[in-house]
């Protein structure tokens, strides 16, 4: 049977946001029990899960589009390239984009950091200078930045974070010097959920004249985004944390950068013409792209964009934002439980630790309740390090949690008191 | 799948809650460390021989119910073996845990470690009760290196 025949009712404005409706209908994963439980799946910002929308993109791409894109003159190479660069557009569109160009496809946000350090930063960054990242930053933001600085002879700096999980403007703003060449800091912290203040921390580096990379990983699922009204140079995110496929995500530059930076790889695709004495790269975005892409990976990525959007992200963000309060308060009621990360700005985490505990026993607990969280170090092992744990449990919300998965949350967490108390 | 209490069974809540041997020794003729990158837990074990007997053992470190009462049962289980019956030993409970209570011969008496018979129904938490284990024979085997789970 295919599935493309299938009808798929797809979300609007005009519909009230109900949490347990977009669940039941449109994510066919979370329609499933758990060790006898109803799955309540709060793992989000590891990844989220797919709605039909999108495995619906992906299948009807393999059952009718697939081709190589660029190349073709035939019907199906046509459709390939245009389902390709169709994606293209949602991105710039979900970004706020000035142009297409300046969007270019990469396997996540790790790939997109590592691609910016790597050519940009290469260019940027020399001997004695300095690159400035923030205490809260996932180990996507922190290795391929340490890398650059050990090849260029130059430091890594850190703006620190204080009690609450808080990167002050007054602290950002000391740990900028004469010799920053570059800042990259996250616009929501995974571990923790802290906003950012994204505008702010890139106007402080812009006004000294210094380009801003910003991982938006956690942020794409929660904020709406306008790269164009944040001021930054980069920006980067993956499709799997945004109701993507995994393999997928991508980077946007200004064009003025882009333009002037070295190819990140070389290969098929990022060239306009080859000889062994000389290649003639591709002009943007392509330069940027060697090789075959994850064609369906993209066509995925716009249809959970177009999926989010359809919704609406200020309607996503309030309702994960209920569920936030609900959970701070219910989970932060019961006794022996510290939460880690009390910003007065957040998106869709909770991160806590429990005295009579271990993360992992909590973890192994939930599960057999149907209820999945993390429980680790969640990639930054240096904001575990400040707050002196070595893991955390975290809980992180989508569109889909309801009340009722907060509420299993906490019963589970009254059995984990039970057990351990 | 299995009941949440055959995991946390009763001994291991009690050995998670007071810790036995969970002490240094000053001078010790063999000691090793263990670390597991995944969650960060740490372990260091400590021991004293006569000639190829364990006089004494301890450990120290932080961790999860299960690692944390599996290195207080060990500990207990150890002292006054020989090298080659903790070997033996090792053998055993490394079966038990990855394979599971049925791979064991019937007639294997594995005492209080039978405790852990659940460990083998979680696979992310095998390498909990295994680091420890890992550790000691490190230990014994006089190599002074970090033992890793990864
Ligand atoms: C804040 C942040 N940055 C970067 C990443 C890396 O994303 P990916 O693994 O998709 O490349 C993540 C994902 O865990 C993240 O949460």
């Amino acid at each position: 049977m295919t599935t493309s025949n299938r009808e798929i009712v797809r979300p609007s404005r005009s519909e009230p946001f109900d949490a347990a409706t977009l669940r039941a209908r449109d994510f066919p994963i979370l329609n499933q029990e758990i060790h006898g439980h109803r799955l309540v799946y709060l793992d989000n910002a590891a990844t989220s899960q797919k709605p039909r929308a999108v495995i619906e993109a992906i299948t009807r791409y393999y059952e009718h589009d697939n081709a190589n894109v660029h190349r073709g003159v035939h019907t199906l190479s046509e459709r390939a390239t245009h389902g390709y660069e169709t994606a293209r557009a949602r991105v710039q569109a979900f970004l706020g984009a000035p142009s297409v160009k300046e969007i270019i496809f990469t396997r996540g946000t790790s790939e997109a950091i590592n691609l910016v350090a790597s050519t940009f930063g290469h260019e940027r960054v020399d001997t004695g200078d300095e690159v400035l990242i923030t205490g809260l930053e996932h180990h996507s933001n922190i290795v391929p930045w340490q890398m650059l600085c050990r090849a260029r002879g130059a430091k890594l700096t850190v703006a620190p974070i204080d009690q609450r999980g808080v990167v002050t403007p007054e602290a950002f703003a000391a740990a900028l010097t004469e010799k920053t060449k570059l800042v990259a800091f996250s616009h929501v912290s995974n571990a923790l959920g802290t906003i950012n203040p994204a505008e702010q921390f890139t106007a402080l580096a812009r006004e000294r004249g210094i380009p801003v990379v910003i991982d938006g990983a956690q942020a794409a699922p929660h904020l709406k985004i306008d790269v164009a009204a944040l001021g930054c140079d980069f920006y980067a995110f993956s499709g799997h944390k945004v109701y993507g496929p995994t393999g997928i995500g991508a980077l946007w530059g200004k064009a003025e950068h882009l333009e002037s930076m070295p190819p990140y790889q070389g290969g098929g695709e990022m060239i306009r013409s080859v000889t062994f004495e000389e290649t003639i790269y591709n002009t943007i975005p392509h330069k940027f792209e060697a090789g075959t892409p994850n064609i369906a990976g993209a066509i995925g990525l716009g249809a959970a964009l177009e999926y989010v959007s359809a919704i609406g992200l200020d309607r996503i963000a309030a309702h994960e934002d209920e569920l936030l309060q609900q959970a701070t308060a219910a989970v932060g009621a019961l006794p022996g439980i510290e939460l880690k990360g009390t910003a007065p700005h957040k998106a869709g985490v909770l991160s806590f630790t429990l005295a009579a505990a271990h993360p992992h026993d909590i973890g192994t607990i939930l599960d057999q309740r149907g209820v999945a969280v993390r429980a680790g170090h969640h990639c930054a092992q240096p904001v575990m390090e400040f707050f002196g744990v070595p893991a955390t449990v975290r809980a992180s919300f989508g569109l889909y949690n309801t009340s009722e998965d907060i509420e299993a949350l906490v019963a589970g967490l009254q059995e984990v008191v039970k057990v351990f108390g | 799948m299995s009941e949440l209490s055959d995991l946390y069974q009763e001994v291991i809540l009690d050995h998670n809650k007071r810790p036995r041997n969970f002490r240094t020794i000053e001078t010790p003729d063999r000691e090793a460390k263990g670390y597991n990158p995944l969650c960060g837990d740490k372990v260091a074990v400590y021991v004293n021989l006569e000639g190829d007997r364990i006089v004494d053992v301890s450990f120290q470190g932080a961790g999860c119910a299960i690692s944390t009462a599996s290195a207080s049962v060990m500990t207990e289980a150890l002292r006054g073996m020989t090298l080659a019956e903790a070997e033996a030993l090792f053998q055993s409970f490394h079966k038990l845990v990855t394979e599971g209570p049925l791979a064991l011969p019937d007639d294997i008496d594995l005492g209080k470690l039978a405790v852990f018979s659940g460990v083998h129904d979680y696979p992310a938490r095998v390498k909990c009760a295994s680091l420890v284990w890992h550790t000691v024979r490190a230990a014994l085997e006089n190599q002074n290196k970090t033992v890793t789970t990864e």
